[in-house]
């Protein structure tokens, strides 16, 4: 049979993730890439891969796939029950799926997103060296419907991690280490020592594109809008409504409102698990 | 504050920062010099050189204190000598706002060609989508504002003028800018069949070229 996969329930959105496309930001290309990098390392190591092999991301309800040849598959990140044509299987840990059966990840239980990692990876064809689906500038393939093909790579033959590894929990709450700047000095010092003490709370209209929180306002030193300035992952973009939004993998390269702060790269791999209502609470780091 | 020094370089978390500048002139001499010492092989490693209106972020950089360090003693040229390139762009002047544009600037409407593919543009930065260039060179006199309310489709291909910049749209999106034309093959601007897709990379110097109504 073809190394090929067939997608038959696609989930509220799943798409082909892998390292991204960095080192485009000067033409307007966002960085994309897996929000929760370390789980697509870690499922592609389970399986020979390498870390950065495109995989599938999931979005809480997961999806469900039948491979043309038998396969590898390890469902990990967000936890989820995982089954093959009906029967419980392992989430976590490799799994085996015969020719034309179907691999379920079903709705988390916890997190957001998990991984659905192939043996061989994901083989869409790359755009700018990547297979990432980016959803702010589309680039990349569409996110996944039914009936989908999807090519699969041949296995790297590295060796894969040995049994079971250490996943972690999604966050209860979640600590996002923040260094302040480039541009604190816009808000007042009152707005800094809110940002470090308030709890906020994920935004229901979070997404790949950046994590938003409800919360105090913070108020800004000074009115208007900055001349459009390059982004970083991970800035916390603080538009008029004074509710700080940390920008995610598909986050614009560019933008006039002013980043009070940058948090650090461990953070944002738990802000991927993030559920909406999730406290949240910014740290100096 | 600004303008008294040439330079300041900020910190953008652990591995990036942003370099202020006073002017959009001197920021594209800066990202010129960044481009040029990173062609001859004296810039450290940097995985992102991102020029904005008056800034220039570097990301990816492995040790940004030692870099703001060296930045800092950089001399800089105060022009930035043109990258080599220019993109002609055929427009044909035909877009829904030239009457309005007309009127700001105080001219006719059949006088906006000749007078928008009269300058030499030079793209500052990239940014709102892949291939999008703002392109500074027009003077201050005929900078216009946003329209009040945003266009739920701007057609790709559309060129407009905002504040002190024009552009092309690569491709339809929702769009405030004022439309004065129209360039027929707006697939050039980014084609990712090509090395480098986007035909408005920074720098990069432009000129419109006003196509015969009549063609």
């Amino acid at each position: 049979m073809s190394p090929e996969i067939t997608v038959v329930r696609p989930g509220a959105l799943t798409t082909v993730q892998d390292a991204g496309r960095p080192g485009h930001a000067h033409l307007g290309v966002p960085r994309s890439g897996a929000l929760d990098a370390p789980a697509l390392r870690l499922a592609n190591r389970l399986l020979g891969n390498d870390p950065d092999a495109a995989a599938l991301e999931t979005t809480v309800t997961g999806c469900a796939l039948r491979p043309g040849r038998a396969v590898t598959v390890v469902v990990g990140g967000a936890p989820c029950p995982v089954t093959v044509d009906g029967r419980p299987a392992a989430w976590g840990t490799p799994v085996h799926v015969p020719a034309g059966a179907v691999l379920d990840a079903g709705t988390v239980t916890a997190g957001l997103r998990s991984y659905v990692a192939v043996a061989g990876g994901v083989a869409v064809a790359p755009v700018l060296g990547s297979r990432s689906t980016d959803l702010l500038s589309g680039l990349g393939p569409e996110p996944l419907r039914a009936g989908d093909v999807l090519p699969l790579g041949a296995p790297a033959g590295r060796t894969a991690l040995p049994g079971a590894a250490p996943w972690p929990a999604p966050p209860g709450e979640l600590v996002l280490p923040l260094r302040p700047g480039p541009r604190a000095d816009w808000f007042t010092a009152a707005a800094l020592r809110t940002l470090f003490s308030a709890t906020y709370r994920v935004s229901p209209h979070s997404n790949r594109v950046g994590l938003r929180t409800e919360g105090p306002p913070l108020e800004r030193a000074r009115p208007g809008e900055l001349p459009s300035e390059g982004m970083v992952l991970g800035a916390v973009q603080v538009p008029p409504d004074g509710r700080p939004v940390v920008f995610l993998n598909d986050h614009p390269t560019t933008g006039g409102y002013p980043v009070i702060g940058v948090v650090a790269e461990p953070g944002l791999a738990s802000a991927a698990q993030a559920p909406a209502g999730t406290p949240v609470r910014f740290t100096p780091g | 504050m600004t303008g008294e020094r040439p330079l300041t370089v900020r910190t953008a978390g652990r591995h990036a920062l942003l370099v202020d500048l006073p002017d959009a002139e001197r920021t594209a001499a800066f990202h010129a010099e960044l481009l040029r010492r990173r062609a001859a092989g004296t810039l450290p490693p940097v995985e992102e050189i991102v020029p904005g209106a008056r800034t220039v972020l570097l990301d990816g950089v492995s040790d940004p204190a030692a870099l703001a360090r060296r930045l800092a003693r950089w001399d800089v040229p105060a022009r930035a000598a043109g990258t080599g390139g220019v993109a002609e762009i055929p427009v044909r002047y035909d877009g829904p706002d030239l009457a309005d544009v007309a009127a700001l600037w105080g001219i006719r409407p059949q006088e906006v060609a000749a007078r928008h593919s009269s300058y030499t543009y030079r793209v500052a930065f990239c940014g709102f989508a892949p291939g999008f260039g703002y392109l500074t060179g027009l003077p201050g006199p005929l900078h216009v504002p946003r329209r009040d309310t945003p266009r739920t489709r701007v057609p790709a291909g559309a060129v407009g003028l905002a504040g002190p910049y024009t552009a092309v749209y690569p491709r339809a999106t929702p769009g405030g800018w004022q439309l004065i034309g129209t360039m027929a093959d707006p697939g050039r601007l980014w084609d990712l069949t090509r090395d480098e897709p986007a035909l408005l990379t920074p720098g990069t110097r432009v000129r419109f070229v006003a196509e015969d109504e009549t063609a």
